[in-house]
């Protein structure tokens, strides 16, 4: 029983550890951003494995379902939890922000979800290279819709969510955004990898590796595509609502091609099919990132340069397919496996 | 709309519809030889117009090391053409042996080739940028602007060379495609990529002809595109390819006629949407209607479902 759940433990007892160094001001406030970051990058990653990686499509716009998450609640928050001038008084006392936060977090989940059925309904007659443009035109479109929309800012952004995250340190002096961070990371994860350890995981699977062998053996390939989409998208605006309580301001131009293209790279980085590569990669790149921050603009020379070399010698990724109970057995005893 | 903006309009949609077309064209070339989405190939757009900057730069003279005699604007005008095409030819087949070829040879899937051509076009953009730094460059004017004005409707003869050398290409293309013996490898590999190889057609030539005819259509569009509007950044490949891609797949990618007209068409939406709606709602209304298109016919205008065996 205690073995079954050690990982959970351990990782509760991880994120114990920073909350209580975060909170003792042990470590700095450059350090605390960059480990959200890692949170976010790791729920955007693992979320975009399960369509590109588990249903092999080739997704390229995934900044966009985490633009809609991220301004769907933005949005709640304020117009709940501020006075302003765009939304007037607060509706709701700000002290209940602290219970209402991941309320709006998952409302914006669904509100994400809901626009990938976007993709995820054109996917069915769709496959390969055409559906990878929809992904990009999707991106496109709620890019471009947000933009078009004055209200909440349109090209110059929308903030205030600072007030928010104040109003929650405010009622408890906890740091609130990392928690969530730390709590919805866990949870992305733990979902995944239920999911895909599932039978619904194995029929995406079969999906990408046989469409039509998995229509004739019973599996409901249309059904597999709209829960993996959705969940996909929701997960990623999930990780979008809290980026954007992260930075306090969100503008569309925070959510374009190029910031897909930083999701696919650690998602292929990491390996395709692999959570743990997906989780490990996740780290690894945000942390590269910002030790390659003096190099500028190099640094985007770099990245792609270190994965067109990836892809020459190891183009499976780092774990490609393998989970970390593959490479090392001894760890099957620390998380249920997943023919469990 | 009046018919006099209509047709100002057309005319305005018709520049952006060849240069739309003139980039789908290395898109849909190189797919329909290889089924590989060349990602990098608006960059290599960028790559021709800064190639085309310097040549033209200097051949009117501009550098401590310049030509002995000055040529009149017209002549380097077409001389940085050819020379812009031939070395921009060169990145793309220098881009093929180094990045694709290798991969192509260990047999590694589709994907990881397309994933590679999204990084080279990142390095391609990027890598000017670190290089030349983020200040723009203003491309030097070789054709001495002519505004004409028939019945109210006004424009440039840059415009017209513009949409004469897209319907240039497209009958030139077609020509190669269809009539010559390289032309009749590019069909057959297209065709069966298993039978080509054992019936003696050297597969490798093929393939970089493909690129030196797609990249140097980039550099034909890139030295145009900064004649009629004369700014270089280096990100400025990246969104005319993302759409100059979307034309071609709402085309059918692999058929040149899909690139053409695909390219005319994203051309007409933009622009027409552009004068009835505010121009912000250009991008949303454009890939709306893409979007919508291609949930109603995946396979693009003049592309055919290919039926799957079992």
């Amino acid at each position: 029983m205690m073995r079954r759940h050690s990982a959970l433990l351990l990782y509760i007892a991880i994120c114990g550890l920073i909350v209580f160094l975060v909170k003792a001001e042990w470590i700095n406030a450059y350090i605390q951003i960059v480990i959200m970051y890692i949170g976010i990058n790791i729920m955007l990653t693992t979320s975009l494995n399960l369509v590109n990686g588990y249903m092999g499509e080739f997704s390229c716009g995934h900044a966009g379902f985490m633009a809609v998450g991220a301004y769907v609640t933005s949005i709640l928050n304020v117009w709940f939890f501020t006075s302003g001038n765009l939304f007037g008084d607060a509706l709701l006392r700000p002290s209940l922000s602290i219970m209402l936060f991941p309320v709006t977090l998952l409302i914006g989940g669904l509100c994400a979800a809901l626009v990938g059925l976007l993709v995820a309904i054109p996917s069915f007659k769709t496959r390969g290279d055409y559906l990878a443009i929809i992904t990009l035109a999707v991106n496109y479109i709620i890019k471009s819709a947000i933009e078009n929309i004055q209200v909440i800012g349109g090209a110059r952004g929308f903030m205030g969510m600072r007030k928010v995250v104040n109003a929650m340190v405010e009622t408890v002096s906890l740091p609130w955004v990392m928690i969530w961070i730390l709590v919805f990371t866990g949870l992305t994860v733990v979902v995944l990898h239920r999911f895909v350890s599932s039978t619904f995981g194995k029929g995406v699977v079969a999906v990408r590796d046989d469409e039509i062998a998995a229509e004739i053996m019973s599996v409901n390939t249309q059904r597999m595509k709209l829960i993996a989409f959705m969940l996909s998208s929701g997960l990623a605006g999930i990780a979008g609502g809290l980026f954007a309580h992260v930075l306090g301001y969100i503008n569309p131009g925070s959510f374009t091609i190029l910031k897909s293209t930083e999701i696919m790279v650690m998602v292929y980085l990491g390996g395709m099919g692999s959570l743990g590569g997906s989780v490990m990669s996740a780290v690894l790149f945000t942390v590269l990132m910002e030790f390659l921050r003096p190099l500028q603009v190099l640094k985007w020379v770099l990245i792609p340069l270190l994965l067109i070399v990836l892809m020459m010698f190891r183009p499976e990724g780092i774990m490609g397919h393998r989970e970390l109970t593959d490479v090392f057995p001894r760890l099957r005893r620390m998380f249920p496996s997943r023919e469990a | 709309m009046d018919i006099q903006s209509f047709f100002q309009n057309l005319i305005n949609a018709m520049q952006w519809g060849s240069f739309y077309a003139l980039i789908a064209l290395g898109y849909t070339l190189v797919y329909g030889v290889l089924l590989l989405i060349n990602f990098a190939h608006g960059d290599i757009f960028m790559v021709g117009a800064y190639i085309g900057f310097f040549v033209a730069t200097f051949l009117l003279g501009s550098y401590a090391f310049h030509l002995p005699m000055v040529l009149p604007p017209h002549l380097v005008f077409i001389v940085t053409l050819l020379i812009t095409m031939i070395l921009t030819a060169g990145v793309g087949v220098t881009l093929e042996r180094v990045a694709y070829r290798p991969l192509r040879r260990k047999g590694a899937g589709r994907l990881y080739i397309v994933i590679t051509a999204l990084m080279a076009g990142l390095i391609l953009e990027n890598g000017n940028l670190a290089l030349l730094g983020a200040s723009r460059r203003a491309f030097p004017d070789l054709i001495e602007k002519a505004v004409y004005t028939i019945g109210g409707v006004t424009f440039t003869n840059i415009k017209i060379i513009v949409i004469l050398a897209a319907l240039g290409v497209f009958v030139l293309l077609e020509a190669i495609v269809r009539k010559t013996k390289i032309g009749m490898a590019m069909r057959a590999i297209s065709y069966d990529r298993v039978a080509v190889p054992l019936m003696g057609i050297p597969i490798d030539t093929v393939i970089v002809f493909t690129f030196i005819l797609g990249s140097s259509m980039a550099a034909l569009a890139g030295v145009l595109f900064v004649s009629a509007y004369p700014v270089l950044e280096p990100y400025m490949g990246a969104m005319i390819g993302w759409k100059a891609f979307i034309a071609a797949v709402v085309g059918g990618i692999g058929e040149i006629r899909g690139a053409f007209v695909g390219g005319f068409v994203l051309g007409f939406i933009e622009i027409f949407v552009a004068a009835v709606f505010p121009s912000t709602f250009r991008d949303l209304i454009a890939f709306g209607i893409l979007l919508l298109f291609l949930s109603l016919k995946p396979t693009g205008i003049f592309g055919v479902a290919r039926a799957q065996k079992i």
